[in-house]
């Protein structure tokens, strides 16, 4: 089901048929006069921003000292004896953080995949097929968002026990296709799109399934890379489900191994930050790129899921 | 009748186009089916990870279900009874309040004013969303490790910081005075870029004649701030604090990571006291009794919101 999947979403590309949520976090480019309250404004601004990434670059700092200078007194902010990156060779050399950002990986590629193939047919089925107890599974789809899925983790891993899932990736992997929100969002976008262009198909003998895979799922291209991006970051940054459903340090994803490794390494604060540093480099080098899309897909299905 | 609601809706048998009713009632025969054939992968997976579970919890609060291998079976209502004369359960409630309203607050208030700082539109737009979203992506492991690193009562930036106007920081976790307060701070940083992106998106949306208008009337950019920005923005302030309320209410990672939930059970929240009583404690019949008295309480404000919001609707 690749074509449920899209590899590389063209969010920017607009459909002139179809109407997305009203979401435009446009850039002006024109910048106006600076007069004396934009230039205040501009320096509260500017504080503020640097403020806001210092943890980021303490911890950072603190990655590239030698374990003696990241513990020595008085705290040094550039260290006497130059930076090194002796830190991360030991880290990705005895540590598992390769391994963990390979099942995070595959992981939250897979729950991601998932989740967005079988809440798309869900969520087209909803919209467009009239079958008896569409009514009914939808009061019953919206109704499931309010529970939370941090109370479920005592009978999940109950039932995790009893498919012998415990301590698989599998077992990662599975309660977290089930995106309520998801199917809600993608059914309300599939009601916007016109039914002519469908009608023509169908009179013309085309499937359902067709219609669906070829007129249907380009045309939501847009909003369904922003589901992709708002599931994949939230399975890549899950903590709880992991933690508990997983033991073996080698099936560990990024989150959780690197918890087991703060009680395991204790005061080695340069080597701890590195592993933190290479946990977050993904996702802020990919941010980095597609800032744009990322915001969009975020405030678009944290608009609509609501 | 052109489109799907009008196709699916009464009147389509009644659609002028009559030499097509015949396939329609075929297709529409087709479509009971293919409608649950296409829900099912989602529905497997939902009553199976979702619906299943909420019923299973439920009934294990009745038994006396253990991690330990020792199940004492059917127990009525011993694990609520026990659970709702737990000093532990209502003090994590109470401390799960606490942060609640501590962090709601300037969760609400920080993404509005950091929304409409950036939204005047000065240079440096791509940098200012980098610093306020990018903690919003990174990882509660990342975020707890960077964070108490700065905490650090030695070795860390904030004391290192107040140590250059002499100032002798606390001991910020460890301290059962300030440790409540250290992690609500670390949450304001790692999780308000979401509030402030909603934010910014509803402000965008504020039609710019508003504005124009009130210019030609002769108001100023505060004046304007407050008969124009503020009201169009109360159905965002509405969301955003009840989306706020739902997720402080479940907050766990942060506080285990940092504090475990101490010192002393001072930042000890009810998603981590049932993960304590359930895997720690291994009293998985206990843990489900508490989650679900924890349940109520989220199904409560989620019923306010929706109250709230009907009303609202129905009024505009």
């Amino acid at each position: 089901m690749s074509a449920a999947t899209p590899t590389s979403p063209a969010l920017g590309t607009s459909v002139p048929a179809v109407k997305a949520p009203a979401v435009s976090l446009s850039v002006t480019r024109r910048w106006k006069k600076p007069t004396p309250a934009r230039i205040i404004a501009f320096v509260i601004l500017a504080v503020l921003a640097l403020s806001w990434l210092v943890p980021v670059l303490w911890a950072a700092l603190t990655s590239l000292k030698t374990e003696a200078e990241a513990a020595a007194m008085p705290v040094s902010i550039i260290p006497d004896s130059g930076f090194t990156l002796k830190a991360y060779a030991n880290v990705l050399s005895e540590g598992l953080v390769p391994r963990w950002a390979w099942n995070s990986l595959i992981t939250s590629a897979a729950v991601t995949a998932i989740t967005v193939t079988i809440s798309a047919l869900a969520g087209y089925a909803l919209s467009r097929l009239r079958f008896a107890g569409r009514t009914m599974l939808i009061s019953l789809i919206i109704a499931s968002i309010m529970i939370p899925g941090q109370i479920l983790i005592v009978p999940l891993f109950q039932l995790m026990l009893s498919l012998n899932l415990v301590d698989t990736l599998w077992g990662i992997i599975l309660p977290q296709v089930v995106a309520a929100p998801m199917v809600f969002i993608l059914k309300k976008f599939f009601d916007q799109i016109p039914f002519e262009l469908e009608e023509a198909a169908l009179m013309d003998g085309a499937s359902r399934f067709r219609i669906f895979r070829s007129i249907v799922l380009p045309l939501s291209r847009p909003i369904l890379g922003a589901v992709a991006i708002f599931v994949f970051i939230g399975a890549w940054n899950n903590f709880l489900w992991p933690f508990i459903v997983v033991n073996d340090a080698n099936l560990m994803t990024l989150p959780t191994g690197l918890q087991t490794v703060i009680s395991a390494y204790g005061i080695q604060y340069a080597q701890n930050m590195a592993q933190a540093v290479l946990a977050a480099l993904p996702l802020i080098v990919v941010f980095m790129f597609f800032q744009r899309q990322i915001i969009k897909g975020i405030a678009t299905t944290g608009i609509a899921g609501t | 009748m052109t489109t799907a609601e009008g196709l699916a809706g009464p009147t389509r048998d009644t659609a002028p186009a009559d030499h097509l009713s015949a396939g329609r009632a075929r297709r529409r025969r087709a479509d009971n089916l293919r409608g649950w054939l296409y829900c099912s992968p989602f529905l497997v997976a939902f009553l199976l990870f979702l619906i299943w579970p909420t019923v299973y919890g439920l009934w294990m609060s009745f038994t006396g279900t253990s991690l330990a291998g020792t199940n004492t079976g059917f127990v009525g209502l011993a694990n609520w009874k026990e659970a709702l004369g737990d000093p532990e359960v209502w003090s994590s409630l109470g401390n799960t309040a606490w942060f609640t309203i501590l962090s709601t607050i300037p969760l609400v208030l920080v993404a509005m004013l950091l929304a409409v700082l950036v939204n005047i539109g000065l240079p440096g737009q791509w940098f200012w969303r980098l610093s306020f979203f990018l903690p919003f992506l990174l990882a509660s492991t990342v975020v707890s490790q960077f964070w108490n690193w700065m905490y650090n009562p030695q070795l860390g930036l904030i004391n290192t910081f107040l140590g250059w106007f002499g100032i002798t920081g606390p001991a910020w976790l460890q301290d059962p005075s300030t440790a409540m307060i250290s992690v609500v701070i670390t949450t304001v940083w790692w999780t308000v870029g979401f509030n402030f992106l909603l934010y910014l998106a509803a402000l965008q949306n504020i039609p710019d004649q508003l504005y124009e208008a009130a210019s030609l009337d002769g108001a100023g950019g505060w004046r304007k701030f407050l008969s124009i920005t503020l009201p169009q923005l109360a159905p965002t302030t509405v969301l955003v604090l009840v989306l706020q309320l739902l997720a402080s209410l479940k907050v766990f990672d942060q506080i285990y990571q940092m504090t475990s939930g101490g010192p002393g059970g001072s930042t000890r929240s009810i998603l981590v006291y049932i993960y304590e009583a359930g895997f720690t404690g291994y009293r998985l019949g206990y843990a489900s009794a508490i989650s679900y008295i924890f349940f109520f309480l989220i199904l409560i404000v989620s019923i306010a919101y929706m109250v709230i919001s009907s009303r609202r609707s129905v009024k505009a």
